[in-house]
């Protein structure tokens, strides 16, 4: 035979798209945020957030080499998970809090289960209950970020939304909107600035590395539960409440950042938005009824736990077996 | 409204590099070999022995069964005997070997007028013409056309829209002729009473679709469908759906929808083997990719050796490491080139760089993204699809509409972890398949 030639199954062309690229996309998404965040808080919050992505990527390496694996930091995935969990962080948290952190989530949350792909919680937002549950008063401790002392909402140290729940309902609502849209208000590093997020947003919708589907019906369904709330329990509505609801606290990192996490959420698009929905309602729930202020966090990672069950219910018609005939 | 179906990929289209070749006539140097089975069916049957002489245009096999088709001489020649040769697709097959005396003496052929003929006549001229699926499949013509209730006809599809990134071929022939593709139309539709007849081109062939426009004003009961370009928009399936919005899963035939689909090439072999009188001897072929020194166009005689015709276009580029037989997404890789082209090769495509194999495509674990889903005109589930075939896990494959994948190959396309989705979907419907045929 004169030459060689490869021979494979069709197809034989693939599109540029690769899991690391899609990876290092959501990293360039999450600077403008993380930006916002050491702008706000200063240096604390970028020695926060180098912490958590390096030991990340450390855990990730070390496992790897120890278990005789394939080295998968070059995917980027560890990279995303590190930097979350530090933008997760209040910025004067003690920095072995967030490297205890990535590493429960690398370790714990994603390789024992089987690596990239086979998690069913979030890591990120795994590793940050996980925090909540153990040091609750090191992660809501926003006190040493003490730009905004006395300065925005006059409450010290507090979030637009734990005022809302310590003063009342519409007390509480004092932390104008605009500044929660630009993002100079007190909260964990990167969930202050919803303009900064949304920027985040328009890159992954750009480069079609997400959809809006569940981002979309998360929020929308929430702002219903909320509207709802308000009506049904006879306080009227108010637009201040509402928005601080929606553009306070984590809401929009989550939407957009950690709903959205493939492995985490239904593969099917009619999947998607039942999971946006069980998110609004549960976050609505959390929120509203809860002891906590936030509940961005548990209603993920307790919706991550549904969503084998709404794959199933949610698989598509295949082609020509609905009957849809003319 | 702009037709087209859910789904879908973009590939890279690449058909700037041969689309304006010219048709060149190509007369073959080797021997030709003329495989048995060039179609879905029982293989034909030889009527001819080792040292007769046949002439072009001469039944040299005759149809193996009703599903079958006969197979002529594309030139005239010695017949040398039967031998196994090695087809496209990679298997190897019995095949009828003539030795070309390059004179090219054709058998009276028998014009006919088509409006005088009976359509028993006309499904009799297209059967012993040997006219099958052109498109790739090569389904006996006369079986699609005697579907067992001929008035629910509704549709009869041009399939034009060739689909498959860089072939050109069926752009070529309606260029070249759309007269013949009109006229092969007319033939078809005046077969059925309540058939109109529609020629499906995509839109990125303006000029093709303005030349079938003009051409088709007035006729009655034709007409040109301006198709969304997308891969696979010329898929059975997918063209009937955008055309008329019904949908077939794989259980059921074109005919159940009212339709019949027919390739441009096709109806041009419909009207040589009604109304010349002429069965198939020769088709368009497409020599095309960054790997080939010259694309070309050929009209090659059928049983030509495929490496005769990278010979003609200016040989392979020195680098070129991968000969694709038909288009690059469902085409098949070659490892031999000394192959006879048969009645449904379209093409070869000739790539420098073998995106498979590249470094960037190696395998990586599944992260559920749902691109695979997006993009699966069978609105199936590939990924998951994907690891029931390689668990062997038969019955959730089948559970989960395995069965109704069309084998296209967008998901493997798209996706982001480079896993060979289509490959294992593919080897798990054949394992389904022979292990229905046992039962």
């Amino acid at each position: 035979m004169e030459q060689m030639f490869n021979v494979s199954s069709n197809p034989h062309v693939r599109a540029r798209m690769t899991t690391a690229k899609i990876m290092q996309l959501v990293t360039i998404a999450l600077l403008p945020a993380a930006i916002v965040g050491i702008y706000n808080f200063g240096l604390k919050a970028l020695a926060v957030m180098v912490v958590s992505t390096g030991t990340a990527v450390l855990s990730e390496w070390l496992y790897d080499h120890f278990m005789h694996k394939k080295n998968t930091i070059k995917d980027f995935s560890a990279v995303v998970t590190g930097l979350l969990i530090g933008m997760n962080m209040p910025a004067g948290i003690p920095l072995w809090i967030p490297a205890l952190g990535s590493i429960f989530a690398i370790i714990v949350v994603k390789q024992l289960f089987g690596g990239l792909g086979q998690n069913f919680m979030n890591p990120a937002l795994a590793a940050r209950c996980f925090l909540m549950i153990s040091f609750a008063g090191k992660m809501t401790d926003f006190s040493v970020s003490d730009k905004f002392k006395g300065a925005v909402d006059g409450v010290t140290g507090a979030t637009a939304l734990a005022s809302l729940r310590d003063h009342g309902y519409m007390a509480g609502a004092s932390v104008p909107v605009k500044n929660l849209i630009i993002g100079n208000v007190q909260g964990t590093i990167g969930e202050t600035s919803v303009i900064a997020i949304l920027i985040g947003a328009a890159i992954l919708l750009c480069y079609k590395v997400i959809s809006a589907r569940i981002p979309l019906t998360y929020i929308g369904s929430f702002a219903v539960f909320v509207i709802i709330y308000m009506l049904a329990s006879g306080k009227g509505f108010d637009v201040n409440y509402l928005f601080t609801h929606i553009c306070g606290g984590g809401l929009m990192l989550g939407a957009w950042f950690m709903a959205t996490d493939y492995v985490t959420s239904p593969i099917t698009p009619k999947g998607q938005y039942v999971y946006g929905v069980c998110l609004g309602v549960l976050t609505g729930i959390f929120r509203i009824f809860g002891a906590s202020a936030e509940g961005v966090s548990y209603a993920i990672i307790f919706c991550n736990l549904l969503v084998p069950q709404i794959d199933r219910f949610t698989r598509p018609v295949a082609f020509g077996k609905g009957g849809a005939k003319k | 409204m702009r037709l087209t179906f859910k789904g879908g990929v973009h590939p890279f289209e690449g058909k700037e590099m041969s689309k304006d070749c010219p048709v060149e006539k190509y007369f073959p140097k080797a021997d030709l070999a003329y495989p048995l089975s060039q179609h879905i069916g029982a293989p034909a049957k030889p009527v001819v022995a080792k040292g007769d002489h046949v002439l072009a245009g001469q039944m040299i096999a005759e149809a193996g069964g009703f599903v079958s088709a006969p197979i002529h001489a594309s030139v005239s020649g010695t017949v040398k005997g039967i031998e196994k040769r090695l087809t496209a697709t990679g298997g190897m097959a019995d095949a009828i070997i003539v030795e070309n005396d390059g004179l090219y003496e054709e058998v009276e052929f028998h014009p006919a007028d088509p409006a005088g003929l009976t359509r028993e006549e006309i499904i009799g001229r297209i059967r012993d013409g040997g006219v099958v699926g052109l498109g790739g499949a090569g389904f006996p013509t006369h079986v699609k056309l005697s579907p067992k209730e001929p008035d629910k006809i509704e549709y009869i599809l041009v399939n034009g829209a060739e689909c498959e990134p860089y072939l050109t071929s069926d752009y070529r022939r309606m260029m070249d002729q759309p007269e013949k593709v009109v006229e092969g139309l007319k033939i078809v539709v005046g077969l059925f009473k309540n058939a109109k007849g529609c020629i499906c081109i995509e839109d990125n062939k303006p000029d093709c679709i303005a030349k079938m426009k003009a051409l088709t004003e007035g006729i009655p009961k034709i007409e040109v469908k301006e198709m969304v370009t997308k891969y696979p928009q010329g898929g059975e399936r997918t063209l009937i759906y955008a055309v008329t919005g019904r949908e077939i899963n794989s259980s059921m035939l074109p005919a159940d929808a009212g339709c019949i689909v027919d390739n441009v090439e096709t109806i041009c072999s419909i009207y040589d083997a009604v109304a010349l009188g002429r069965p198939i001897m020769k088709r368009i072929f497409t020599v095309t990719g960054k790997g080939i020194n010259k694309p070309s166009h050929f009209e090659v005689c059928t049983g030509t050796d495929m490496a005769e015709l990278i010979e003609a276009a200016g040989g392979l580029k020195e680098n070129a490491g991968k000969v694709i037989s038909g288009g690059p997404m469902m085409g098949f890789a070659m490892y031999d080139l000394h192959v006879p082209c048969v009645k449904t090769s379209s093409s070869l495509l000739c790539m420098q760089s073998d995106p498979v194999s590249d470094a960037k495509a190696e395998e990586t674990a599944c992260i559920n993204c749902g691109r695979c889903v997006n993009v699966c005109p069978g609105h199936v589930i590939p990924a998951r699809l994907a690891t029931f075939a390689q668990r062997g896990d038969m019955e959730n494959f089948q559970k989960f509409d395995g069965m109704e994948c069309c084998e296209c190959g967008c998901c493997s396309y798209i996706c982001p972890a480079k896993r060979p989705l289509t490959q294992s979907i593919k080897s798990m419907r054949k394992m389904v398949l022979a292990s229905r045929k046992k039962k």
